[in-house]
């Protein structure tokens, strides 16, 4: 069986993560994930939730750095953004993809680590900023650079930017889309944005089918 | 200590290996069954997407592990890759007790007729190595029927013209279709065309001991938590055990193949569970590892008759590497096509399989499995965003509005589609991993074409508001499918084993998986590896009771 994550404290909480200031300290980022896992929990109506508020943090991350973290958390952001449902902060995307850094997807270290780097230069070199403290529309529209290959090339060897950006996209999608024991989908985010029953009973399913004699 | 010799040693667990396993076993010869993988174990794998053998993003469920095995895949540029099982040029199929039949959707298909004589119905293809097959539809009847009555297939021909002649009905009642078949089955008919059941080697009511289906969602990629579904694990296998005559070992990676300097197979030389090197002596070897796999371990088996590996001394083991190519149509729908129910995929046409004018054979069209939510995210009409805002509200608006009508073109064998060995990179256990190579032949795109047009003009037809093709590229063709690599037939110079799965060169060595299809037909190809394995099996048995193959 996986590690289960540390869930976070339940809050009402269901404002866009703030923007980070350049050199945050860990603190913050702790704070920013917690903020943004709230959307899931308190979408989740009542599910009992073990809280560490007032607890120290634990290392929040096992192969990010919390900049690349914060960075990573914004890109998936993005990619899916919480509306009237989670998004993939909410849904824990980036502890998903942490977490199988670690392990399955440890082949894949090299590109997030260069990828990140080469992510974040092309924001300063473009806007002069980083990618965090860009309005919504802005990012999307980086992105939307990175999708086509228009980034600044030289800031791009291996990965190159839809290498990397599309590794990224296939990641987001199975930390919202699959199994909450890998550390995403939380509380089954997507699931219920989807209208999917969960978890998946057996039993429940047998009687429901009427098949079972 | 060395293991005594036993009678018939078995490589590989799935389809073939079990029902050899079986019938040997039953006509009392000892039997040692080796084994890669493991049994596999349900309650590790139910309902997660991201671990299914179908989207293995964390690794494949029922085997090969990314850990211990790989293989290299060969650009036309020269240039090499090394790839993992849960990567898809892998091409894996699975690694486990029961193979691909523990965990795949169980279409239960026979090839049609014209399937066994594609060259002969149509004529040659430039550039490809079509040819007969060196048995008939006829023959193998009845070893099709005793595939569908000993696995359990659930099904209904009625209304399916096309089917070759059957001498008993199926074993168990069909399934009905599901929400998304009924939507397709209105236009199927007004438009002339013949829609019936899908046959499933899948219990519809309770058959041989074993439960009727109760509809997992996971089911497709998964192992049956009741065993509704029928694999070699819960089928043939248990009924071989039951007899005393055979051993499964599983955990053990067979390396070679020992071939004496007479040109006899001896037995396999393998690693045990624990990584040890181990020796099996038989009298008797049959390979069904798969049509990588077993290519790969006749390759790896040199002996001083065979310095190019068993059995191939015309260099035709590991040649042309067949799959399915899968083309259809999309479509979207303004009412509900989605059930909470598994596997899904219901109701077929064989309408397209033969008598396309100007084309050689075809492929049946079958509404899809059941699409779980990582995979349907990459399920989009071209030009449609893949992420942000767009992406959320295509999911919302289209996971339980979504249409698919889907095939295997039947296609044609390309002699540089290949399995090799690769020179330099070696699995955990030292042995040289398949190397893939070439491209699937270029006819199969005039086909899948063809194919794709008459999906999308039923699923036009249908009323949805949105339709797309899905098409083929020219990449290597193999993965769960795989086919053609020690293709059978009555020509020592241009197949491997002949119409008994009987290597041309090696008198006590046998191959019983799809390695020995010569053409893969427009079908999902479990049943007919089976009922091969039982036709191959069947001579064997005949063989060995003369006295043949005693050492």
């Amino acid at each position: 069986m996986e590690e289960s994550e540390v869930t976070p404290p339940q809050t009402n909480g269901q404002t866009a993560p703030p923007p980070l200031p350049v050199g945050h300290s860990r603190r913050t980022v702790v704070k920013l994930v917690v903020i943004g896992a709230t959307g899931a929990a308190a979408g989740a109506g009542g599910a009992a939730i073990i809280t560490h508020r007032g607890q120290a943090a634990p290392a929040p991350y096992r192969f990010f750095s919390e900049g690349e973290a914060s960075l990573l958390i914004a890109i998936c952001e993005q990619i899916i953004p919480r509306d009237d449902a989670p998004g993939a902060t909410d849904a824990g995307v980036i502890h998903y993809i942490d977490r199988q850094l670690s392990g399955k997807l440890a082949r894949h270290q090299r590109v997030y680590r260069q990828g990140l780097e080469s992510f974040r230069k092309t924001c300063l070199q473009i806007h002069k900023k980083p990618f965090e403290e860009l309005p919504f529309a802005t990012q999307t529209e980086t992105l939307r650079l990175l999708e086509s290959g228009r980034a600044p090339k030289d800031l791009w060897g291996s990965p190159s930017q839809q290498e990397f950006f599309n590794l990224v996209i296939d990641h987001t999608m199975q930390g919202f889309y699959g199994s909450p024991r890998h550390g995403g989908n939380r509380e089954y985010a997507s699931y219920r944005m989807l209208g999917l029953a969960y978890p998946n009973i057996i039993g429940q399913n047998r009687y429901a089918s009427g098949k079972q004699g | 200590m060395p293991f005594p010799q036993v009678n018939a040693v078995i490589v590989g667990a799935g389809a073939g290996g079990g029902v050899v396993t079986k019938e040997l076993a039953e006509a009392g010869l000892s039997v040692v069954l080796l084994e890669r993988g493991d049994w596999p174990r349900y309650d590790e794998h139910n309902d997660d997407e991201l671990v299914s053998q179908r989207t293995p993003a964390l690794g494949n469920p029922f085997g090969p592990d990314d850990t211990h095995y790989r293989r290299v895949l060969a650009n036309a540029d020269g240039s090499t890759r090394t790839v993992l099982p849960s990567e898809g040029s892998y091409n894996n199929n699975a690694g486990c007790v029961g193979g691909g039949t523990a965990s795949y959707g169980a279409m239960a298909w026979r090839f049609m007729p014209q399937d066994f004589r594609l060259k002969s119905t149509y004529g040659a293809v430039k550039d490809s190595t079509l040819e007969d097959w060196p048995i008939s539809y006829d023959e193998l009847e009845p070893f099709y029927e005793k595939a569908e009555y000993e696995w359990g297939v659930a099904g209904d021909y009625s209304e399916n013209p096309f089917a070759g002649p059957r001498k008993k009905p199926f074993p168990m009642p069909a399934f009905p279709h599901n929400r998304e078949a009924n939507m397709l089955i209105a236009a199927m008919k007004r438009m002339g065309l013949h829609p019936f059941p899908v046959p499933m080697l899948r219990n519809s009511v309770p058959y041989n001991g074993r439960p009727a289906c109760i509809h997992m969602r996971s089911c497709v990629g998964f192992a049956c938590p009741i065993n509704a579904k029928a694999g070699s694990q819960n089928t043939v296998i248990p009924v071989a055990l039951a007899t005393g005559n055979c051993q499964v070992r599983t955990g053990c990676v067979v390396a070679e193949i020992i071939v004496d300097e007479k040109g006899r197979a001896r037995g396999v030389n393998y690693f045990d569970a624990a990584g040890e090197r181990q020796k099996q002596l038989a009298d008797i070897v049959i390979v069904s590892a798969s049509a990588t796999e077993t290519a790969r371990l006749l390759l790896n088996s040199k002996s001083k008759l065979f310095p190019n590996g068993a059995g191939n001394n015309n260099d035709w083991v590991g040649r042309n590497l067949q799959g399915h190519g899968y083309v259809g149509a999309w479509g979207l729908t303004e009412e509900e096509s989605y059930e909470e129910a598994g596997p899904g995929a219901t109701v077929a046409i064989s309408d397209f399989n033969h008598g396309n004018a100007g084309l050689v054979g075809g492929g049946m069209l079958a509404n899809e499995f059941i699409r779980l939510p990582y995979l349907f995210c990459n399920i989009r009409p071209p030009g449609e965003a893949r992420w942000g805002k767009a992406h959320k509200d295509y999911q919302r608006r289209n996971f339980k509005r979504c249409v698919r009508l889907v095939g295997p073109i039947q296609e044609m064998p390309n002699f540089t589609a290949r399995v090799s060995v690769d020179p330099t990179v070696k699995d955990d256990w030292g042995i040289p991993v398949c190397r893939l190579s070439g491209t699937r032949h270029s006819y199969d795109l005039q086909l899948g074409d063809f194919l794709s047009k008459k999906a999308e003009a039923i699923v036009k037809e249908m009323g949805a508001t949105r339709v797309w093709r899905s098409g083929l590229g020219m990449g290597l063709s193999g993965g769960q499918h795989q086919a053609g690599t020690c293709r059978m037939g009555n020509d020592p110079n241009t197949s491997v084993t002949n119409r008994f799965g009987q290597v041309h060169t090696v008198d006590n060595l046998f191959i019983a998986d799809g390695s020995l299809h010569v053409t893969n037909g427009g079908f999902n190809p479990a049943l007919t590896i089976v009922a091969v394995a039982y036709w191959v099996a069947s001579y064997i048995k005949t063989e060995w009771k003369g006295g043949k193959f005693r050492s």
